[in-house]
Order: C-alpha cells, then sequence, then structure tokens
C-alpha cells in the first residue's frame, strides 16, 4: 500500500474535536484505491459511506463474502445475505461468497489490505485491546476480532481519545485484555490521527486541540511529522 | 450412500448423549433450524456444541439450550442483544464456554476434517486466549499451537441438495456449512430443495457427496428462492 505523507503535522485549529462522521471520511480519505478492507461491526462500517463512487475499494466480510453492497432496505432484504454485524445487505458486481475456514484464510493469510477496528485501547507499540472489559461478570466474546487484528496488511483503528470520565484510551500498556500484539499502524480518533510504528507514535494532525495540550493529557511519547 | 428424508425426526434419529455437534449458522443465517428442533425432540443430553453464536431469541440452538442439553459451547461470539439464554446458563454456572477466535473455530474443524494433527496458528498470540498453549516462533514471526475439533454430528443448512449428496449454499448462508460438513462423523444437511442426480452443475458443487450421509428436504425452494 502506498500512502503519501503528510509534510508536517497539521493542527486544525479554531474548531472542535471530529464528529463521529467526519471522523468516518477521515478513514475513508487514507484508504487506498482499489484495496481489499474489512470494516469492523459498529462505527467502523459508516467509513463505507464517505468511500468515493470510483474508489474500486472491495469490502470484505468475515461471514464469507467479497464485494459487500450497503446496507439492504425493503424488498433487498434477503436472511441468506447479512454482515458480520448481522445485518442485513445487499451484493455488488464482482461479489463472491465462500466458507468460513477460506474467509479466514483470506484474512491470515494477508490477503487483506486493511481493517478498520474500533478498541477500548491502544498501546504506543500499536498493541489492540478491543474485545473484554476484563470484568469478572462479563461473557467472553471474540469473534472475529482477534484474527483480523493479526491478519490484516494494515489494522487501522478508529475511538474517541479520550473515556467519557476523561482517561486517555492511547496509553503506554494495555491494562485491558489484548486482542493483538504491536498491530495497529494507525489510529484515528475525534482529536486527533496518529502513526504507531516501533519507534512510537507520530501525531499526523490534531482537531480543536494542539500536539502540545494532547502530550500534557496523554502518558504516552508523542512525535510529529517535523521531528523526522 | 446419502440417505434423503422428508421427515425431520428420521433425519436425526441415533444421535447418542455425550455427543460433540456441530452446528451451522452465523446468527440466523445458514442456521439448521428445523434439524435443531428436531435435536430436541430426539433428546440426546450432555452435548458439547461448536457454533459460531450461542443461540438467538428461544428458537432453535436457543431452545435446546434452554432444555439443558448442551454442557458445554465452543463458539467465538456467544454474547449477543438476544443471547439472553446462554447469558442466564452461563451466569448460573450451568454450562461450560470456550471461547475461540472465528478463524481458529474455522480451521480447527478444517483441520479435522482434513486429517490436520494440529497447527501453529498467529492468531491470539500474547493474549488471554492463547494462555497454556505452546508456543512457537517460525521465521521471526510466533504461532499457537491449535488442535482439530472433531465432531460426532454436524448439523448444516444449505440450500439445494441432490440425491447424490451433494449440495450448494445461499450468499452469506454458506458460512460454516462446507467446513461443518467435513468435520463430523455423521453429516446431516437441512436443504430446502432436493434435485435429481446430475441437475445441479457439477462445476459449482459446494460440498462434495462424500462429506454428506443425509438430507433432510424441506421442500421449501419456491418460498426461499
Amino acid at each position: 500500500m502506498t500512502v503519501v505523507p503528510l509534510p508536517t503535522t497539521v493542527e486544525h485549529l479554531g474548531r472542535g474535536p471530529l464528529g463521529r462522521d467526519e471522523l468516518a471520511a477521515v478513514v475513508a480519505r487514507d484508504i487506498p484505491r482499489g484495496s481489499f478492507v474489512n470494516l469492523g461491526i459498529g462505527q467502523p462500517t459508516t467509513v463505507a459511506d464517505h468511500l468515493p463512487a470510483d474508489s474500486g475499494v472491495v469490502l470484505h466480510t468475515e461471514n464469507g463474502m467479497l464485494g459487500m453492497g450497503p446496507a439492504a432496505h425493503g424488498d433487498e432484504i434477503d436472511p441468506d445475505l447479512v454482515n458480520a454485524g448481522k445485518i442485513p445487505v445487499t451484493e455488488l458486481p464482482g461479489a463472491s461468497y465462500f466458507h468460513q475456514a477460506d474467509s479466514f484464510a483470506m484474512m491470515r493469510g494477508g490477503h487483506i489490505d486493511v481493517c478498520v477496528l474500533g478498541a477500548f485501547q491502544v498501546s504506543e507499540r500499536g498493541d489492540l485491546a478491543n474485545w473484554h472489559t476484563g470484568a469478572s461478570d462479563a461473557i467472553p466474546a471474540v469473534g472475529g476480532a482477534m484474527d483480523l487484528a493479526t491478519g490484516a496488511k494494515n489494522v487501522f483503528v478508529m475511538m474517541t481519545l479520550f473515556t467519557k470520565e476523561g482517561t486517555p484510551k492511547l496509553v503506554p500498556r494495555c491494562t485491558y485484555p489484548l486482542t493483538g500484539l504491536a498491530c495497529v499502524s494507525r489510529l484515528y480518533t475525534d482529536q486527533a490521527v496518529f502513526r504507531i510504528t516501533p519507534d512510537g507514535v507520530t501525531v499526523v494532525e490534531t482537531y480543536g486541540t494542539t500536539v502540545q495540550e494532547l502530550a500534557a493529557r496523554l502518558d504516552v511519547g508523542l512525535r510529529t511529522l517535523d521531528d523526522r | 450412500m446419502t440417505g434423503i428424508f422428508a421427515d425431520p425426526d428420521d433425519a436425526v434419529a441415533g444421535i447418542s448423549d455425550g455427543s460433540t455437534v456441530l452446528i451451522g449458522g452465523f446468527g440466523m443465517a445458514g442456521m439448521p433450524v428445523q434439524l435443531v428442533d428436531a435435536l430436541i425432540r430426539q433428546g440426546a443430553t450432555d452435548l458439547t456444541v461448536v457454533c459460531n453464536n450461542a443461540g438467538n431469541g428461544d428458537t432453535g440452538l436457543a431452545a435446546l439450550l434452554a432444555a439443558g442439553r448442551v454442557r458445554k459451547m465452543i463458539c467465538s461470539f456467544p454474547r449477543q442483544s438476544d443471547s439472553w439464554v446462554f447469558d442466564g446458563l452461563y451466569r448460573a454456572g450451568k454450562i461450560e464456554l470456550e471461547v475461540v477466535p472465528q478463524g481458529t473455530l474455522a480451521e480447527r474443524m478444517r483441520a479435522a476434517g482434513a486429517g490436520i494433527g494440529a497447527f501453529y496458528c498467529p492468531t491470539g498470540v500474547g493474549t488471554p486466549l492463547a494462555d497454556g498453549k505452546e508456543t512457537r516462533t517460525i521465521d521471526g514471526r510466533d504461532y499457537v499451537l491449535e488442535y482439530p475439533i472433531k465432531g460426532d454430528v454436524a448439523l448444516v443448512g444449505a440450500h439445494v441438495g441432490d440425491r447424490a449428496g451433494n449440495l450448494v449454499y445461499r450468499k452469506t448462508a454458506r458460512n460454516f456449512g462446507p467446513v461443518m460438513a467435513t468435520a463430523a462423523t455423521l453429516t446431516i444437511a437441512q436443504v430446502n430443495r432436493v434435485v435429481e442426480a446430475g441437475e445441479l452443475d457439477p462445476e459449482t458443487v459446494v460440498t462434495p457427496s462424500i462429506y454428506v450421509d443425509r438430507i433432510l428436504d424441506l421442500g421449501t425452494a419456491e418460498a426461499a428462492s
């Protein structure tokens, strides 16, 4: 995948943090044309609404389909055609169906270019925690989260940067049970976009805040594109 | 030789207590509801059930759970908005749960059907689901040793079967069916329609007859097509 790097970290000031739709649009902007992409359940699904009509992006859904179209409505609804969130969807020209072992071989085998996932926490080395809060009374349920985190060539995460209580979700080490180790390469949040590499965390853009303000609120070392 | 049945109760005859039962479906897509209902009537108990989810609402697998027939669930995603039957049993300590990543669940059954003794899988390395499992570094990447899941019985929902036992599926209802069909000693498929041998294009057969022991003909093709 080729991504043209922004020349310098951009602070978008004079505005608030990104709204959910705006965040989805920012993720969609960074998905290379013609990619095979898996969008996780929930907010990541909305990224599809922001892909340009000529993007050539082919959506994979892990329950066994490539070429997934938008959500089905009215007469289009077919109980045999659902996405990974079990929502009725449609098929696009060029679609294909396959069984679960093939679907996950596609993923684990490194054939999916990008997956977009939600998260409870991401660590500064790219560890992902998104399947279990660790609460003793919670029923564990992992679905395809670990397979996606481990298998996709590029794992993008979209989440809010802080919890409702103001606790950072980008952390030195995840305290929630892990989904995958050092797997997240890009982190898209309402307040900033980050790149995560073995060298650490680089701020690409901020929204309604500055790198300095974020550095004061996060317990993670931040670089900027200008630090190269 | 594949047996063709019209009565679901005949199709599930002979399933023993203590069996491991692989049940197809992702949510309700591909869920062999009539076979599961027949299994409830048949009465086998102390079952281990392998299914992606742990039942929806009060029917099908949820009804089998509610009837107290299942000792252990092996699945990837038991917790759903409508999985109250499983949730209640789990919280009451009345059912055992093994959570397996979805792709690993499929591959463990594929391995069983393909005669593979075990395999090294990268999924789950460094997570709680790899606790206690053997790991190995191959070409600089870490893997977890995973063992096959073999079923005594597979219950599979397909679209059309032929009298020879070949199956085709429909859209995303295919999901676990083809893999589970290979991984059980006794594979029972329910289909919307049975056609004569030769009517399915051999190039499009998804599950070849060798894997299918019994077919339940629901005769509902018109409604489903």
